[in-house]
């Protein structure tokens, strides 16, 4: 043993680690996350089932895997409001390629790439014409879906291979959905990315301050046009799942997906004004969300009410170590 | 560890509490989205046929969204709850159908009623009505009230809707056989717009000065050819009629610019579908051309697609538009 008194190193943070691991917000969403899956357990005998279980991740995984790339652009400033348009578009193509006559890879590749050639389109209008924004994807959401309601009208595309389904309705081993796989692989990935790699320790630094970030030679506009492609390439695979789940598409696919994806964000404690967040937090959030809609249906509390709930949700979370900092300061 | 037994220990607890309330049989009402009146009605029809079977309890449900993918995640919780039968007027027709043959799989029966599912995903659809039902009632609305006889009119929706089209051909169908001496002079196309359904509706009184109806079988339509008729005085000389929402239509029963308007009674539907679905649970077989009880709605036959009609449109007047104008 070493004689600590002689080999006392500097501290790279003034907080005790493990009082500021216990106040992060992470812990705090994971006591909330245990909470509703005790309350769950307690309120509905069904709830603590496998098979519940596995359906209950269906609420969440697609919107979940959007809401990994929006973490990094909303961390980095921006914001993109038009991935449930990408995904009808998306969708729609995959439906076309299919009338052609594609199969699974094919079907699989169209949707991703046209989810990341719409990503581009909004990177471009963005950091190429230097528009804001939630400007420009609140536009290129009416334009997506609207290319979408042209094509189809009031009609749909349906008989997607069997193998195509599996992507949104195969289960990998016993109740392990592919989907749910899928999402976790990606969570992976994305925590690399963000939290170990120089390209995620500059996406913090775009955050904060971008002109300064600029002034230390961090290419500021190529990272946020890759971030939007990389949100149009989660938008596209949220496409294919989806598409693969319902067995059809529709013009009006996925409507409201973007604010729900949204919500999973904020509530994972990514800073809607930037600068701050973690995919820990955000994988954290998406399960609570799906953990609040499945136990409210379970007990078939009507929709209107489950909105009310996440609402609140969101605020108290979001309020919370907010008026306990306030409630400190002041003691 | 610890938690664990904890959670199983309630789970148990929980179970042993909740075992007598779900002995009986749970039919789930699944509409296309909450706080809507023609479903909440729904609802109540439902809740009578649960009464008068006894041992069945509704469970009223759907997203607030009218959206496929948030009754998909009401669905599957239906399926995690394992009720015994869901009962779905769908959102889409086709992007349900995974998680309703999942329902299946899982032994819950599953019909459809008002918004069709494609047949894979359902044992049985039950229409509020059809289109020979549809297009022999408009021609009666009018005829009941015209004993001589006279012309008669019709003002549809747009000249491509294919429902409208198909009760306007089985509405000629019907007249020579049981309305002789109902003359049709015309059919106008008001495409569902409130201005130029008005302009149509005032061209068809300019152009036939004896025309003794107007009938429009869409909700746009029949309020605009009423507007119309009480503007121009006409009230007692042009009849107007067809399918209108009795909230909308109401003033018109009132002022006497109509004497009868008809549409689906989403009552006696979800009263219908609950007693559809009983009867499956209890081990009735949907095929084509078996019937199953409707309890006082009579019996359901089912065609080839295993759908069938409940009734024709339900009549209202001046006995019932007030009761029904604040349901729908």
């Amino acid at each position: 043993m070493t004689d600590t008194s002689l080999h006392r190193s500097l501290p790279n943070r003034l907080d005790n680690p493990f009082r500021s691991a216990v106040l992060s917000w992470e812990s705090l969403l994971v006591l909330v996350a245990l909470g509703i899956f005790i309350l769950n357990s307690f309120a509905s005998p069904y709830f603590l089932n496998a098979w519940s279980l596995s359906d209950l991740t269906f609420n969440f995984t697609e919107k979940a895997l959007i809401a990994l790339a929006m973490a990094l652009l909303i961390i980095s400033g921006e914001i993109d409001l038009s991935v449930a348009a990408i995904i009808a578009l998306a969708s729609t193509m995959m439906g076309l390629a299919l009338q052609y006559g594609a199969d699974t890879p094919v079907l699989v590749m169209v949707g991703i790439g046209v989810g990341i050639a719409c990503g581009a389109f909004n990177g471009f209008l963005v950091t190429g014409l230097k528009l804001p924004s939630i400007v420009v994807t609140i536009g290129t959401m009416s334009l997506f879906r609207g290319i979408a309601f042209i094509v189809l009208g009031d009609q749909s595309f349906k008989g997607y291979p069997k193998s195509f389904a599996w992507l949104g309705q195969g289960y990998v081993y016993w109740v392990i959905s592919f989907e749910l796989v899928l999402f976790l692989l990606c969570a992976v990935i994305y925590w690399v990315l963000l939290h170990r790699t120089n390209f995620g320790r500059r996406i913090f630094a775009i955050g904060n301050n971008d002109v300064a970030a600029r002034f230390s030679g961090v290419r500021v506009d190529r990272i946020k046009f890759i971030l939007f492609c990389l949100t149009g390439l989660m938008s596209g695979l949220a496409a294919v799942l989806l598409t693969a789940r319902l067995g059809s598409t529709r013009p009006s696919i996925a409507e409201g997906f973007e604010l729900e994806a949204i919500t999973m964000v904020v509530l994972g404690g990514v800073s809607i004004l930037g600068g701050a967040g973690s995919i820990l937090g955000v994988v954290l959030a998406a399960v609570i969300v799906g953990l609040v809609t499945f136990g409210l249906g379970l007990l078939n509390v009507p929709g209107i009410v489950m909105t009310i709930f996440t609402g609140s949700l969101l605020i108290v979370v979001i309020a919370l170590p907010i008026l306990f900092r306030m409630w400190r300061q002041r003691a | 560890m610890k938690l664990l037994k904890i959670l199983a220990t309630t789970t148990a607890v929980a179970v042993l509490l909740a075992a007598p309330a779900y002995a009986q049989t749970r039919i789930a009402l699944v509409v296309k989205s909450l706080g809507n009146g023609f479903f909440d009605a729904a609802n109540k029809g439902a809740q009578e046929a649960a009464a008068e079977l006894g041992d069945v309890e509704v469970i009223y449900t759907g997203p607030t969204a009218a959206t496929a993918e948030a009754q998909i995640e009401v669905v599957n919780s239906l399926i995690a709850q394992q009720v015994d039968a869901i009962a779905i007027s769908a959102n889409d027709p086709d992007a349900l159908v995974p998680a309703l043959q999942k329902a299946m799989e899982r032994g819950i029966k599953v019909i459809s009623w008002d918004s069709g599912v494609a047949p894979e995903g359902r044992q049985l659809h039950l229409n509020p009505s059809d289109i020979g039902l549809i297009g022999e009632t408009i021609i009666k609305l009018a005829a009941d009230y015209l004993p001589e006889g006279g012309d008669v009119a019709i003002l549809s929706a747009a000249s491509t809707a294919t429902n409208q089209n198909a009760w306007i051909e089985a509405a000629k169908a019907v007249i020579p056989e049981k309305f002789p001496n109902i003359n049709l002079v015309s059919v106008v196309y008001g495409d569902d717009d409130s201005v130029k359904s008005t302009d149509e509706a005032k061209g068809l009184i300019a152009s036939y000065p004896d025309l003794k109806a107007i009938i429009a079988p869409t909700t746009v339509g029949v309020v605009a050819a009423a507007q119309v008729v009480t503007d121009q005085g006409l009230i007692g000389k042009i009849n107007v009629t067809g399918l209108a929402l009795p909230s909308e239509f109401k003033q018109f029963i009132d002022n006497g610019a109509s004497q009868a308007v008809a549409l689906w009674n989403p009552i006696d539907l979800g009263y219908a579908a609950v007693m559809l679905a009983n009867d499956l649970v209890e081990g009735g077989e949907a095929a084509p051309g078996a019937t199953l009880s409707m309890g006082r709605m009579g019996e359901l036959t089912l065609d080839d697609t295993n759908s069938g009609a409940m009734a024709p449109p339900f009549t209202f007047d001046k006995s019932n538009i007030e009761e029904f104008s604040k349901i729908y």
